[in-house]
């Protein structure tokens, strides 16, 4: 179950990205481009982190010895709204002087500190695969509920869509459908557009498999007497038939949101998806796709490392959701 | 033997004419076209621009251009492409070609070091191989294609020992035949090898229990209680049983592979299907997206068709049905 705990950690830390994060996801430090992550060292009871010297010439920075300011926390800083309402000012560790700035994993091309573009795209990141999760499964057990019980032409019709969906590699039918939506919009709805194209692709193999637990269900006995009450047909679907695939559709939701997050990561990465100065874990990576920013700042990677961890710790609560809810052994 | 082929044949055809209607009627509902940029270029004039579009149909309804579109497909005529200005249909057999080539060898990767850890890791239940091929297993599930493409790319820059990017140097045509090879072998290495990792991990976790599954089976106790050696029941008996299960994940493992395949191609600039997916999509150059959505679809279908196939001659009863 570590994979739970983890996974409550970074969704914790995503809604209160604004506190936790120590700069704002588009504050520019114009005379600190590709700033070394700094790494605090205890002096006395205090974390203090030293100051950085830019070599002329070259975003190379070296650490100035016996030139520290201590870390304090709850400082002020940079006004910015927690849960998107709330203005506040408070965040959970900084300096509190511009000079002495706390870039844990350095800044970007843009002078933009790395782990609070990474804590504000992990809102971004971590929402889409659950809201993905929640509408596709939605629309794919309906659809697969009434597919599996009705049967005949409706279920013909149903299972050839699904079909024709899954059988287009995902990126492929992802990028023709993205080609649908107009450029330059706003993040808001590039946001929205993410979850409609990747639940559009999401919920025919869901329905495929809820079809295929459904024709055997619709046989039971507890259908049958729901039906002879005189139940409507959708009620008996969603009512009886449906809540009966909850322990397979659990661990498939939890095993399928690495595949949403990696959807976006994409797009993003691609530059179809969330558009600069908005972060997102993908399109924070395409500054790496560069090779010699690359070599030289490698901690432009760390979207890539959060994908990671996310991605594994869905893995884990997924392999140990399923061997919960399996009988067999 | 030979119905079961053309039966699955035969379901093949409806299955490609719905993909290209779908990803035709995407294309048409999307906005602006080709011509849409190029009409603000003052230089072009309107006339000019009526005359293209008439000429490539694009005056027309969606399902009126599907038609001849359809109808030169049918021709082995892929369209011209609006913005490299050269035929589509050497194109795509390029691109196809190059795209075939990656998934082709991630394809022998993968499943050449996926099916021998695999056995290795089911023989040896328990110890601390079996251990390390799971953590590798449940590492290599996670890793995102996305970061081990920019590390490979990283790995390539930093060593200097691969290519970084491309599928053949720039002097290629001035090599002679072995070198030519060699060329296109160097540049092959790392992107196939990315695409193979992230394949390898599944392949090798669905082997392994596959194998512990017929291993539990009754005839092989039967044949240890005849005396058999080890290695006799293992690769004799329980082996070619627990391989079946394992040619149906094939077809998973190839959808895969080609979604890897774009990420990985659009990454490390190797120039196949999933390239020239993106270089069209930003030229709007809306026939060659459809014919390079179609050709992929074509890819992952004909793959299916042969695991299919696998699966019949292997397994006799699903030809039957």
């Amino acid at each position: 179950m570590a994979g739970g705990v983890i996974l409550i950690v970074l969704y914790l830390v995503a809604i209160f990205a604004g506190f936790v994060a120590p700069y704002s996801y588009d504050r520019q430090d114009r005379d600190r481009f590709f700033h070394p992550p700094t790494s605090p060292r205890l002096s006395g009871f205090r974390l203090v982190v030293p100051r950085y010297e830019q070599l002329p010439g070259a975003f190379v920075y070296r650490a100035v010895a016996d030139d520290t300011k201590p870390i304090h926390f709850f400082v002020h800083g940079g006004e910015y709204k927690l849960f998107g309402l709330i203005p506040a000012t408070v965040h959970l560790f900084g300096t509190g002087d511009k000079n002495y700035p706390v870039y844990l994993l350095g800044t970007d091309q843009f002078g933009r500190d790395v782990l609070s573009r990474l804590l504000y795209g992990s809102q971004i990141s971590l929402s889409i695969g659950v809201v993905g999760i929640l509408l596709s499964f939605t629309f794919g057990m309906i659809i697969g509920g009434i597919s599996g019980y009705f049967s005949g032409w409706t279920d013909t019709v149903i299972m050839r869509l699904c079909e024709l969906i899954m059988s287009i590699p995902a990126l492929y039918l992802i990028i023709s459908l993205r080609a649908t939506f107009p450029p330059g919009m706003s993040s808001p709805q590039v946001y929205a557009m993410i979850i409609i194209i990747l639940s559009f692709i999401g919920w025919a193999s869901m329905a495929r498999v809820i079809r295929g637990m459904t024709l055997s269900l619709r046989e039971q006995q507890f259908v049958l007497a729901a039906r002879a009450m005189g139940q409507t047909h959708l009620k008996v679907i969603v009512r009886h038939i449906l809540p009966n695939t909850f322990s397979y559709v659990i661990v498939a939701a939890t095993l399928s949101v690495p595949y949403y997050i990696l959807g976006e990561v994409v797009l993003s990465f691609l530059g179809v998806g969330i558009q600069e100065p908005s972060a997102s874990w993908g399109n924070m990576l395409t500054a790496a796709q560069n090779t010699e920013y690359l070599r030289n700042y490698p901690w432009l990677l760390s979207p890539g490392a959060a994908i990671f961890i996310t991605v594994l710790a869905f893995n884990f609560l997924g392999d140990g959701l399923r061997d919960a809810a399996d009988t067999k052994s | 033997m030979w119905s079961y082929v053309f039966k699955r044949l035969l379901h093949m055809i409806p299955l490609l004419l719905g993909v290209s209607l779908l990803t035709f009627l995407l294309m048409a509902l999307s906005p602006g076209n080709y011509f849409t940029a190029l009409s603000q270029n003052p230089q072009i004039s309107p006339e000019t621009i009526a005359h293209l579009k008439a000429q490539f149909h694009l005056d027309q309804p969606w399902y009126v251009q599907y038609f001849y579109w359809f109808k030169s497909v049918l021709h082995g005529d892929f369209g011209y492409s609006m913005a490299y200005k050269i035929p589509a249909t050497s194109l795509i057999v390029q691109r196809l070609w190059n795209t075939f080539l990656l998934s082709f060898f991630a394809l022998i990767i993968a499943w050449g070091i996926a099916i021998p850890l695999g056995i290795w890791a089911a023989v040896k239940k328990d110890s601390w191989v079996d251990r390390g091929c799971s953590l590798f297993a449940f590492v290599g599930l996670s890793v995102p294609d996305v970061l081990l493409s920019l590390l490979a790319l990283w790995f390539a820059a930093a060593t200097g020992w691969f290519p970084v990017g491309g599928a053949q140097s720039a002097l290629y045509d001035f090599l002679s035949p072995a070198q030519q090879f060699w060329d296109r072998a160097h540049h092959l290495i790392l992107p196939a090898t990315v695409l193979a990792a992230s394949d390898l991990a599944g392949i090798m976790r669905r082997m392994r229990s596959c194998l512990l599954d017929t291993l539990r089976a009754e005839y092989v106790t039967a044949a240890r209680a005849r005396g058999l050696g080890e290695g006799w029941v293992i690769y004799k008996h329980a082996l070619r049983n627990a391989i079946n299960p394992l040619l149906t994940i094939f077809g998973y493992s190839l959808a895969a592979l080609l979604s890897g395949a774009f990420i990985v191609e659009n990454i490390m600039a190797w120039p196949g299907l999933g390239r020239l997916t993106m270089e069209a999509f930003f030229a709007k150059d809306s026939y060659l997206v459809v014919d390079c959505v179609v050709m992929a679809t074509a890819l992952l279908v004909a793959g299916n068709f042969i695991a299919d196939l696998l699966l019949a001659w292997s397994d006799p009863r699903i030809r039957l049905k």
